[in-house]
């Protein structure tokens, strides 16, 4: 059990750290939308645009892309394996 | 496919952002019976790889891509309740950390992806279920339909929202169509990483696949 949950969390720190380089930098389905009918004309600045890791870079250079992908994975699964191990109903087989 | 600040009104942004409350609310409470000691790190490493899958958008048309939802992923993983649960977070972390998805659009954002996504993946899995318990191909199958499906419909919620308090006063039928063409595309894409990923969870630890579960006859002999 446990070598599968650490396999799976590697494949995602090496996605997300690793693979992260190769994305497509166009912009997705709903960007593309609203870029090719202005509505994207209306669309406001980000209120953490200025931060360290907007988007997924360090400090604006994308040569980190992969460092925020870590940061993330690491970030993603501190939180959700902590929320979902309160929320378990306890096992009473030992 | 996470939307700005500023696309929606106000009123439109915060009514989602108390929808959204509200389903992620009842989607805690329903998780509760979904996790134990096997199941919660499970969860957890679910969301993780919505995550980074999330950050690979691969191209589509020439100036176009798409990313993973995750929803029907989720769903078919670990349960709607949970899968839900799991969207929300990766959203979240998307949001606060590295200002990708607007905080009043969050509300949207949450709903298309995490509730609209993961529930239309379940309900199309859990209809098409008997195929998948056939075996890997089945599985396969439903894997890439749910996701497929699920895209289209989560896309089918911002233009919804667009239509009810879209800022710009674009034409809903052009809205419309771009964004189920284009999303008719990224759902190819949704599946195709869907049916890799449950199939390849499958093939090792089949009782971690919430919607095989009770499966006892893998080979069921039909009649």
């Amino acid at each position: 059990m446990k070598k599968f949950f650490i396999g799976f969390a590697v494949v995602s720190l090496l996605i997300a750290g690793v693979l992260s380089y190769f994305a497509s930098g166009s912009p997705d389905g709903l960007d593309k939308t609203v870029e090719d009918t202005g509505i994207a004309e209306h669309a406001q600045e980000h209120p953490f645009s200025g931060s360290t890791f907007a988007d997924y870079a360090l400090g604006g250079d994308d040569k980190f892309t992969g460092l925020a992908g870590v940061l993330g994975v690491v970030v993603v699964l501190a939180v959700s394996v902590g929320l979902f191990w309160l929320l378990r109903k306890k096992s009473d087989v030992k | 496919m996470h939307m700005s600040d500023g696309l929606l009104n106000a009123p439109v942004s915060v009514a989602f952002l108390v929808i959204a409350a509200a389903g992620v609310g009842f989607a805690l409470i329903k998780a509760r019976a979904d996790l134990d000691d096997r199941t919660a790190p499970m969860a957890g490493l679910v969301a993780t790889f919505i995550f980074a899958v999330q950050m690979i958008n691969f191209p589509i048309l020439p100036g176009a891509s798409g990313h993973l939802l995750g929803g029907a992923l989720a769903a078919i993983l670990v349960g709607p309740y949970v899968g839900a649960l799991c969207v929300t977070i990766v959203l979240v972390v998307q949001a606060l950390l590295f200002a990708d998805g607007g905080l009043t659009a969050l509300g949207a954002n949450v709903t298309n992806m995490a509730l609209i996504g993961t529930a239309t993946g379940f309900f199309v899995a859990l209809a098409l279920r008997k195929l998948a318990e056939r075996g890997k191909g089945g599985l396969a199958a439903v894997a890439f339909v749910s996701a497929f499906v699920n895209t289209v419909v989560a896309a089918t919620g911002f233009i919804v929202e667009y239509a009810i308090g879209g800022v710009g006063g674009v034409e809903i039928g052009k809205v419309a169509l771009l964004m189920w063409g284009l999303h008719a595309l990224i759902g190819i894409g949704e599946g195709l990483i869907t049916a890799v990923t449950v199939t390849s969870v499958a093939s090792i630890r089949p009782d971690l696949v919430y919607l095989l579960r009770g499966n006892k006859k893998p080979l069921e002999v039909r009649s």
